[in-house]
């Protein structure tokens, strides 16, 4: 019997896909930019950098929910990737100025001359004026495209072989990825590492040779960019958890050392995703910070990778649309409620503002789901959904137990 | 200076009566002259006179060398304080005084310094002679030194070792004869005082020189070019002594190009050209070779001048004898004071692993028992230090306040978490990564309550008086007394709950909980009780840390946030489920810590980096940390 393939297999694809070109049509077309200007360039912003939050839960989504890994460091690779696009960002755009404030100069400057200038300019806030050489691709936007997802999947291959051939699992491994990622941020927050220390990369908004392009032009091209990548993505990672590889990652999240009896390499198949979602990630991250305009180490820190699995709980982990939902959910609740434009609720004696308590509430509202409603949001589709007439090839997978 | 000495004197003198000192008035009578116009080599012999004709005789002195002696045009001295003025002799007040001041030369203040000590330093009274002894100590000069050798046997032994003490770092310094000041550094060597080391810096102190042939120096040691010697030192000290011609900045040559642009061309080089190191280089040349700019040291003239000539260090302490002593007691006191820095260090170690031990105790026992991380544990150590917060608004007495604190945050975290276990964890069994991620729920809205509470500024948590301070050794070795009384507290606990595990029921059936939950639970245990026990005790514990490290610490919302990485290494380094495992983890932890912070401590950042990396690394050869838990749960 010739199976279909796997995008009519999972129905769920082509919706994501439409819903995001719906959505994506829609914004556009109220955006100051492109259309009625409904929707403020801001919140343009906002929203693009929303789609990229979500190519990152879909990572964190297959890592977890399907490989059973609660990696607490993928903030660490979206980070990464911010980095390595935002040196070039930085670098090029920072030559231009200097190129052309040097051009005054009765003398031309010399190649050297205009490194040193851009060295002191970038640099001369963390007290040092010497390129470094972490930054010897930056002049180079292609190379620096290759360092987006080289550096943060070379990262996750050397921290996920380290820690899979010790048979480092469960709790133990999660603590270690947080490890990985506070030990990064602390590094970042020298001064010498050659990254800006707490200043981090900053100005990312502005893209070097697009000067004439204007802001609100920009978020819409962006906001095109991360919708392209995440369905991209999600049609990989469906990809990916579909057929005879997806089962046998499901299978490890089951029952790693069945899996390993059964002969299969494990450490294989784990390093293999665990990799690929670092990629994704770090995609996602070189997306969002040219939105949100700067990037320093405090985007590394744990927290914000907890967040993350926060968002793929609460959507819903082992549905990859899940993990949208999460994401966009969540992201926009938390920046709607921490905005301080939510109605403050005014209890007799005490008045709840949001900003403040917001976190409470998510927190909160965060046990809950996790013991009522493990499934999370995603879980609701399936009560509405009518089950399944037709049984699946593979054998359901278990809900996770770990 | 000799300032406070002289204000010393000038205290004790003017305590005295007033009282008409015909000896002294005698000498001033006859040396007039000479007190006026004083001369170095003179005043000695008068000086003396002064001195030995009683307290107004050195309390004229001291205002002599402080010049605070004025004389009257009728021929009396005064010694002037501010606005008033007093007969030197008599000591009575003389209002509306204009005395013309005298103003002796540093040579003649000196002497009378040397002579005013000497009368200190044979005083009758100990604490007289003790103050003389501590200012010689703080500024000694080579004056000083005569007079603590002509002074007479100390009788005191305490006054008798400082005064020798002072002699031979003075000694060391001003001694005219080489063979004495080698003496006196060889009979200190192997002190590692700062003053002793204060004593051999600048005798040891060294000056770079070039010279083409060896110079007639005490040599310390020739420089070879590389390593800490580079070769723009070099090249900056013939700069310097004029050897070589100051070679050309890039930015000298831009600027000196710029100046010589003739019709868009520098000596014929079109400026659009000039982007160019090389076109620039021979720009320059040909506007040297045409005079119009200065020659600069190319870098075949730097080679030459290089090669030309030696590199030495001389020491500005022309005897080779004293250098030497001095180098032997350096290196000796060097050694010293390294074995005394690891001392220090191991306290610091110590105290560090301490804290360690108390905020990750209760996550290892929860962790051994339940297979569970609790994320809030973090967040109960905060809860913890706040208490101690809000303790000590209420009672003022600081050490009741202590005293009610700790047993009051372990009944606040303990109920928090018998409550979090109620009502979370254990509808959670089996689930250890949903837990994690439940606990982290309940940590973000306890860290985000606390700042809607107590505010986000930092709160104090004052430690008792006596507990303020530190235990000070030496020049080097010394610890806060609230480390050790942290220290003390973690000893406490450690035997505390080693009572517990070893002694007591609960032990016991903690202990078998945690080896097989299934098979003590068919043994009539009940392990969700235990459960409950365990997870109550460990953040009951966290409580305590909170409160101790609330004593040291800032005390904010996010205090536990800053111990929970640590405290989850030190349980992942030591392994679970056994107290020693955590306290070999803390200890290496706490001791890695301190010893990577120690080699760079310029940056603190860096340590933690290397320390997780550390940690990551160790995982690979102890995946179960140091003490490995073994038995069936093990394998779950």
């Amino acid at each position: 019997m010739t199976r279909k393939p796997f995008i009519l297999r999972n129905p769920s694809i082509l919706i994501v896909l439409a819903v995001l070109a719906l959505f994506t049509v829609a914004v556009t077309a109220l955006s100051a930019a492109y259309g009625t200007g409904a929707i403020p360039t801001s919140m343009v912003k906002v929203l693009g950098k929303t789609l990229c939050l979500a190519l990152a839960a879909v990572a964190m989504d297959l890592v977890w929910g399907y490989l059973g890994i609660l990696s607490l460091g993928q903030m660490a690779f979206f980070a990464l990737g911010g980095y390595m696009i935002g040196q070039w960002l930085m670098y090029a755009r920072t030559e231009a100025i200097v190129a052309a404030s040097m051009a005054g100069n009765p003398i031309p400057p010399t190649p050297q001359e205009l490194q040193e200038g851009v060295a002191n300019q970038i640099f001369g806030v963390v007290g040092s004026a010497d390129l470094p050489l972490v930054w010897s691709f930056a002049h180079s936007l292609p190379l620096q495209l290759i360092l987006v997802v080289a550096v943060p999947g070379l990262l996750a291959l050397v921290f996920g072989w380290l820690a899979f051939r010790s048979r480092v699992n469960g709790v133990y491994l999660s603590i270690l990825t947080q490890a990985m990622t506070l030990a990064l941020a602390l590094w970042l927050f020298q001064n010498d590492s050659g990254f800006r220390g707490n200043n981090g990369l900053s100005g990312l908004q502005n893209i070097p040779g697009l000067d004439g392009i204007d802001q609100a032009t920009l978020s819409v091209w962006f906001l095109w960019a991360s919708a392209a990548a995440l369905g991209l993505a999600y049609v990989l990672a469906a990809w990916v958890v579909s057929g005879k590889f997806g089962s046998v990652i499901r299978a490890i999240r089951d029952d790693e050392t069945r899996v390993r009896f059964l002969g299969y390499p494990v450490e294989g198949f784990k390093l293999a995703v665990f990799t690929l979602a670092a990629m994704l990630t770090a995609v996602a991250g070189a997306l969002y910070y040219p939105q949100a305009g700067i990037i320093n180490p405090a985007e590394l820190m744990p927290i914000a990778s907890i967040y993350l699995a926060v968002w793929v709980a609460i959507g819903g982990r082992g549905r990859l649309y899940g993990a949208i939902i999460g994401a966009v959910v969540v992201s926009l609740l938390s920046s709607w409620f921490t905005g301080g434009r939510a109605p403050a609720i005014h209890l007799p004696g005490y008045t709840v503002n949001w900003v403040d308590w917001w976190q409470v509430a998510l927190g909160l509202g965060f046990v809950l789901v996790t013991l009522f409603a493990p499934k999370g949001i995603a879980g609701l589709f399936d009560r509405l959904s009518p089950p399944r007439r037709v049984p699946a090839p593979e054998p359901q997978a278990k809900e996770a137990q770990a | 200076m000799i300032r406070p000495l002289i204000a010393l004197v000038l205290t004790l003198c003017l305590a005295l009566p007033a009282s008409a000192n015909p000896a002294l008035e005698a000498v001033i009578a006859d040396n007039l002259d000479q007190i006026q116009k004083p001369s170095r080599k003179t005043v000695e012999p008068l000086v003396a006179e002064i001195a030995a004709t009683g307290p107004e005789g050195l309390a004229l002195l001291s205002a002599w060398a402080g010049r605070a002696l004025g004389v009257t045009d009728d021929g009396r001295l005064l010694i002037v304080d501010g606005d008033s003025a007093r007969d030197a002799v008599t000591g009575a007040a003389v209002p509306d005084a204009d005395p013309k001041m005298l103003r002796p030369n540093s040579g003649v203040r000196s002497v009378i310094e040397s002579a005013l000590v000497a009368g200190e330093i044979s005083s009758p009274d100990p604490a007289r002679r003790a103050a003389a002894l501590a200012s010689i100590a703080r500024d000694g000069t080579a004056g000083h030194l005569a007079a603590l050798r002509a002074a007479p046997p100390e009788a005191d032994p305490a006054l008798a070792a400082q005064r020798e003490r002072a002699t031979n770092l003075l000694a060391i310094r001003f001694d005219p004869d080489p063979a004495a000041r080698v003496a006196a550094i060889e009979g200190m060597a192997g002190d590692v005082g700062l003053d002793f080391r204060a004593a051999l810096n600048p005798l040891l102190a060294v000056t770079r020189v070039a010279s083409p042939t060896e110079p007639k120096a005490n040599i310390a040691r020739e420089l070879t070019i590389g390593g800490d010697f580079p070769r723009e030192a070099a090249i900056a000290l013939l700069t310097a002594n004029g050897t070589l011609q100051p070679r050309l900045t890039p930015a000298d040559q831009r600027n000196a190009l710029a100046a010589n642009i003739v019709d868009g061309a520098v000596a014929g080089i079109p400026v659009a050209e000039l982007d160019d190191p090389a076109a620039r280089d021979r720009a320059y040349e040909a506007l040297e070779a045409a005079g119009a700019v200065p020659p600069a040291a190319t870098d075949a003239e730097a080679e030459a001048a290089l090669a030309a000539n030696r590199f030495f260090e001389t020491y500005a302490e022309a005897d080779r004898a004293v250098t030497d002593a001095a180098r032997a007691a350096q290196t000796r006191a060097q050694v010293r004071l390294a074995a005394m820095t690891g001392i220090d260090l191991g306290l610091d170690a110590l105290s560090l692993a301490s804290i360690y031990f108390l905020a990750a105790i209760g996550l290892a026992i929860t962790f051994g028992v339940m297979r569970v991380i609790n994320m809030a544990h973090g967040e109960f150590i905060m809860m913890g230090a706040y208490t101690g917060y809000v303790t000590q608004t209420l009672i003022a007495n600081r050490t009741l306040s202590l005293v009610v604190a700790l047993p009051l945050a372990f009944a606040v975290t303990f109920a928090a978490g018998v409550l979090l276990y109620r009502l979370v964890i254990r509808h959670l069994a089996n689930r250890p990564l949903e837990t994690l991620l439940a606990t982290f729920g309940v940590s973000i809205a306890l860290q985000q309550l606390a700042k809607n509470i107590f505010g986000t500024q930092a709160r104090p948590l004052t430690a008792p008086a006596w507990l303020e301070g530190s235990i000070t050794v030496n020049d080097v070795i010394s610890i806060s007394s609230i480390r050790v009384a942290i220290f003390v507290l973690a000893l406490l606990f450690l035997g505390l709950f080693l009572f517990i595990m070893k002694r007591t029921r609960l032990g016991l059936e903690v202990r078998a909980v945690t080896q097989n939950p299934g098979m003590s639970a068919s043994m009539g245990i009940n392990p969700d009780r235990i459960a409950m026990m365990t997870f109550g005790l460990g953040s009951g514990i966290a409580g305590i840390a909170g409160v101790a490290i609330g004593l040291f610490a800032q005390v904010t919302s996010e205090l536990g946030q800053q111990y929970i990485v640590q405290s989850f290494m030190t349980v992942v380094v030591g392994g679970v489920g056994n107290i020693w495992g955590t306290l070999a983890g803390a200890a290496l932890i706490g001791g890695l810590s301190k010893v990577i912070e120690f080699f760079n401590p310029s940056n603190t950042l860096a340590a933690q980096t290397f320390m997780i990396l550390f940690i990551v690394i160790f995982i690979q050869f102890r995946p179960r940390g140091i003490i490995p838990q073994r038995g069936r749960a093990a394998e779950a």
